[in-house]
């Protein structure tokens, strides 16, 4: 049901804009300039506001999530990675986390079998393997798109395009992220339509990016080696764009407007949602702080002013049991 | 004990039913033994807690303040501005479902609302429908619910069915810690009375008597002369450990099951013959007669009330440092909390082992040191007499206790202990130990009878793993550095592994110390006999 809603968003915001913009001339210049600026504005603006926010509640304590051998004794080695002394290795720790998925890649599944009594925990990859496949597929498709943006097209660009390019099939060329991306994306709807656990937690929401994400893709495939939009005009478009002279886009198809439509609502949405996992994952405080509590104290902000039983009060309670135990008092 | 069977209990189906999981329903009556009964009022009253009266889950009126709604919508508000964490795990869950079956209480127990995901969306769900824009607009449809008095039900049982073990925070590529929800959520909880009785009680006791059962002083001082009773009977050893001394260079804290119930005593007694064999100048305090701290479970206010009294007693007694003993979750207090709540502690000294030299820097500031770590020190600079051949009657397996682990990185020091003091040492299964270990299911407050059921589902990975050590190795002997667990998993092994005992590390360093004077030893502490019985049989 959750699916089934979220899919019909996605196509009506793809129906929308391919409406708006066959109605041609002042609203292909509101959904090629004004919504795209806007969104992006939002998107930014969204983020920022939201980072702050985090930023602005303090972390009271400090409670990383040990999963390696602390350091201690001289000869006992510590894992720095998984449970770090100082700035070094949270560093590292982070950096493994945001850029290889450290924590998903321990994954396991859990088999039972009732009549041995026997439990089993096997290696589970495959989530791991998706995840990269499209976080990483979309950094590089982001990152090849900046020949849109810049003019002339840098060098890594260029680079980034022809490793990507590698295989030299089809013309245009196909990309292999274009792949792993619509793939890895395929993957993680699959998961939540037939892995029952997953699909029972599964809310509109995490259905709703999933398609519009793809929905972004496809249009985007379908641009390049389908409809194979005429990259000048885009570039124009884009570059008036970038250049603060927005012009509408001329020349290019439906295709194109639905493409940036759904970008759009993707930026929009970006803050609102669960999608601030990206910036989120800096700011968690179970990976991002130091396992050095007993060597550098941690402040509390708002360190709850409290009154503690003092021995005083306590030996004034017990003071007949404490003198016949005879234990020695500080007032007899 | 169970009604049911281990073959029984183990029917479990892990796939959850197709029904929507946000229509709550809890029926606490058919649930019996899955959940604890709630804090008494004479309880609340003493910590002067909010709402104290008689009541049962399994009533319909859960007598709650008329105005709790806005209690709860107003206490949300102010932890999300003094908690980080729990903003940003508010935000950030993907729900890709990777702790899903890593918590012990849903592969036990099949409960989908035992996936942490789902626990944490119990919270989340009112989070969205409160405190976001998407959630106040779109409601349902964006993840929100509605604040019912059914949802609070649904938070009084599963909020009191995590151990709090930080087992799925492992596996959360955001690092996700459910541990800190549920505190948050029972933090919310106690706003407008519901709590459990097996915390709010030792809380109370422990504000009181300085420990968690309650013990008066002429009590402390009884229980430990009789333990020193049974010891010199056994290893002909006379041991009058100092209590309250002023002056002593160390103030050794412990739990208070230590020096009161089986099979804690034992390791109580190994911590006295290691002062022993050492001349150790040391004092126990039957003020700070706990390190345990039930506060953890509750709030972080009674947390630090219940912490406070350690500083304050080191003070009092003019101790140089602190040394801990085997105890999780006081562990977790000790290094992630006591400093930062009670701290500084500027009139200790830098911990200094005075049999090695060694300094512990580890502990520069807190200046607590845990006695896992100074016992592998003293025996890595061969200080400690030992004959691990005395433990040749016990097949040991060592079962990492959650809060040590996950919230310290303790891993190796009581594995070089246990090594050391033991000449037959087995590892559980790889994804049951170190920072994945399964927790005992009785932690966090919820080792109480009434809960049984539920901890024995719970106790199910742990207990099968030492099911499987048992049948691959012959182990015998469950070790551990946890209170709570020596407590807890004796019902648990008895129950999936028969035939494995539970004790502490330095039940087993005890057994294995050779002190001066001693009788010709037959037995270990637990008057068992050194040499294994098969083994005499096979000599006649």
């Amino acid at each position: 049901m959750g699916a089934l809603i979220s899919l019909v968003a996605v196509a009506v915001l793809a129906l929308l804009a391919a409406v708006g913009a066959s109605a041609g001339g002042g609203l292909r210049f509101v959904l090629g300039v004004i919504v795209p600026g806007v969104a992006f504005a939002v998107f930014l603006g969204g983020i920022i506001y939201r980072v702050l926010h985090w930023a602005r509640s303090p972390v009271p304590f400090r409670i990383p999530t040990t999963s390696g051998q602390a350091k201690s004794l001289s000869w006992i080695r510590n894992n720095e990675l998984e449970a770090p002394s100082g700035l070094v290795g949270v560093i590292g720790r982070m950096a493994l986390e945001v850029l290889f998925f450290r924590s998903l890649f321990r994954n396991n599944r859990v088999e039972l079998l009732p009549e041995k009594q026997k439990l089993s925990y096997i290696a589970d990859k495959t989530l791991w393997a998706a995840a990269m496949a499209f976080h990483w597929a979309m950094l590089i498709v982001v990152l090849r798109h900046f020949r849109f943006f810049i003019e002339p097209v840098p060098f890594w660009v260029e680079a980034l395009q022809n490793v990507d390019g590698f295989f030299q099939v089809g013309l245009p060329v196909l990309y292999i992220t274009s792949f792993l991306f619509l793939g890895g994306l395929a993957f993680l709807l699959a998961r939540r339509f037939f892995d029952t656990k997953v699909r029972y937690i599964s809310l509109p929401s995490d259905y709703f990016a999933l398609f519009l994400l793809l929905g972004i893709g496809v249009t985007g495939i379908l641009m390049r080696h389908v409809e194979k939009v005429d990259v000048v005009q885009v570039k124009a478009a884009i570059a008036g764009w970038a250049s603060l002279q927005p012009v509408a886009p001329v020349g290019v198809g439906l295709w194109y407007f639905v493409h940036v439509f759904l970008v759009s609502a993707l930026l929009v949405y970006f803050p609102f949602s669960k999608l601030l996992h990206a910036p989120g994952v800096f700011l968690s405080p179970t990976r991002n702080l130091a396992n050095s509590n007993r060597e550098r104290r941690h402040i509390n902000p708002w360190n709850p002013a409290i009154t503690g039983h003092t021995y005083a009060e306590w030996e004034d309670e017990f003071r007949d049991k404490l003198k016949a135990s005879g234990y020695a008092l500080e007032k007899e | 004990m169970a009604e049911k069977s281990p073959q029984e209990l183990i029917q479990i189906d892990l796939a959850p039913p197709r029904r929507n999981w946000m229509n709550p329903a809890v029926d606490f009556d058919a649930r019996r033994g899955t959940w604890s009964y709630p804090a008494a009022a004479k309880n609340l009253k003493y910590l002067g807690m909010p709402n104290p009266r008689e009541w049962s889950p399994a009533d319909a009126d859960w007598k709650l303040p008329d105005d709790w709604k806005q209690t709860i919508h107003d206490g949300f508000k102010d932890l999300l501005k003094k908690y980080r964490s729990l903003e940003i795990f508010m935000d950030i869950c993907v729900r890709c479902g990777a702790c899903a079956d890593k918590c012990h209480f849903f592969i036990g127990s099949g409960d989908p609302k035992n996936m942490p995901v789902l626990r944490a969306e119990l919270l989340r769900s009112i989070y969205r429908q409160d405190f976001t824009a998407a959630g106040r607009i779109l409601g349902r449809l964006a993840g929100g619910r509605e604040l019912t008095e059914e949802v609070l039900k649904e938070w009084y049982y599963y909020f009191f069915q995590c151990t709090e073990c930080r087992r799925c925070s492992v596996y959360c590529p955001y690092g996700i810690d459910t541990a800190e929800v549920t505190m948050m959520a029972r933090e919310l909880m106690n706003l407008i009375g519901l709590n459990i009785n097996w915390i709010l009680e030792p809380v109370a006791n422990c504000q009181r008597t300085g420990n968690h059962l309650g013990i008066q002083p002429h009590t402390y001082k009884d229980n430990v002369e009789f333990l020193c009773d049974e010891l010199a009977d056994t290893t002909g050893i006379r041991i009058d450990p100092p209590i309250n001394r002023k002056g002593a260079e160390i103030l050794f804290v412990i739990p208070s099951a230590d020096y009161f119930a089986d099979p804690g005593t034992y390791t109580f007694v190994g911590y006295l013959l290691l002062f022993e064999h050492l001349g150790l100048d040391y004092t126990l305090s039957s003020y700070a007669s706990d390190g345990g701290n039930f506060g953890l479970f509750n709030s972080a206010e009674n947390l630090k009330k219940l912490n406070w009294k350690i500083y304050h007693e080191a003070k009092r007694l003019g101790v140089k440092w602190m040394l801990g003993g085997e105890c999780g979750h006081m562990w977790r207090v000790m290094h992630q909390y006591m400093d930062t709540m009670n701290g500084p502690a500027d009139f200790l000294e830098q911990p200094k082992s005075p049999f090695t030299g060694t300094v512990f820097d580890n502990a520069a500031s807190t200046k607590m040191v845990h006695i896992c770590e100074f016992t592998s020190d003293l025996i890595k600079h061969d200080k400690l007499k030992l004959d691990p051949s005395r433990n040749d009657n016990l097949r040991v397996t060592f079962h990492d206790s959650c809060n040590p682990a996950r919230a310290m990185g303790l891993l190796d020091e009581p594995r070089y202990v246990i090594k050391n003091v033991c000449n037959n040492f087995f590892e559980m299964p790889e994804n049951t130990i170190r920072e994945h270990t399964f927790c005992c299911a009785g932690g966090a407050g919820l080792g109480n009878d009434e809960n049984m059921e539920m901890r024995l589902r719970g106790g199910l990975p742990r207990g099968n793993a030492v099911r499987w050590v048992r049948d691959h190795h012959d182990v015998n002997r469950l070790a551990c550095v946890c209170a709570i667990d020596r407590a807890t998993l004796p019902p648990l092994c008895d129950y999936w592994a028969p035939g494995v005992d539970v004790s502490g590390v330095h039940e087993l360093v005890g057994n294995a110390l050779v002190m001066e004077g001693e009788n010709e030893r037959t037995t270990n502490l637990r008057d068992e006999p050194l040499v294994p019985e098969r083994e005499e049989q096979d000599d006649v």
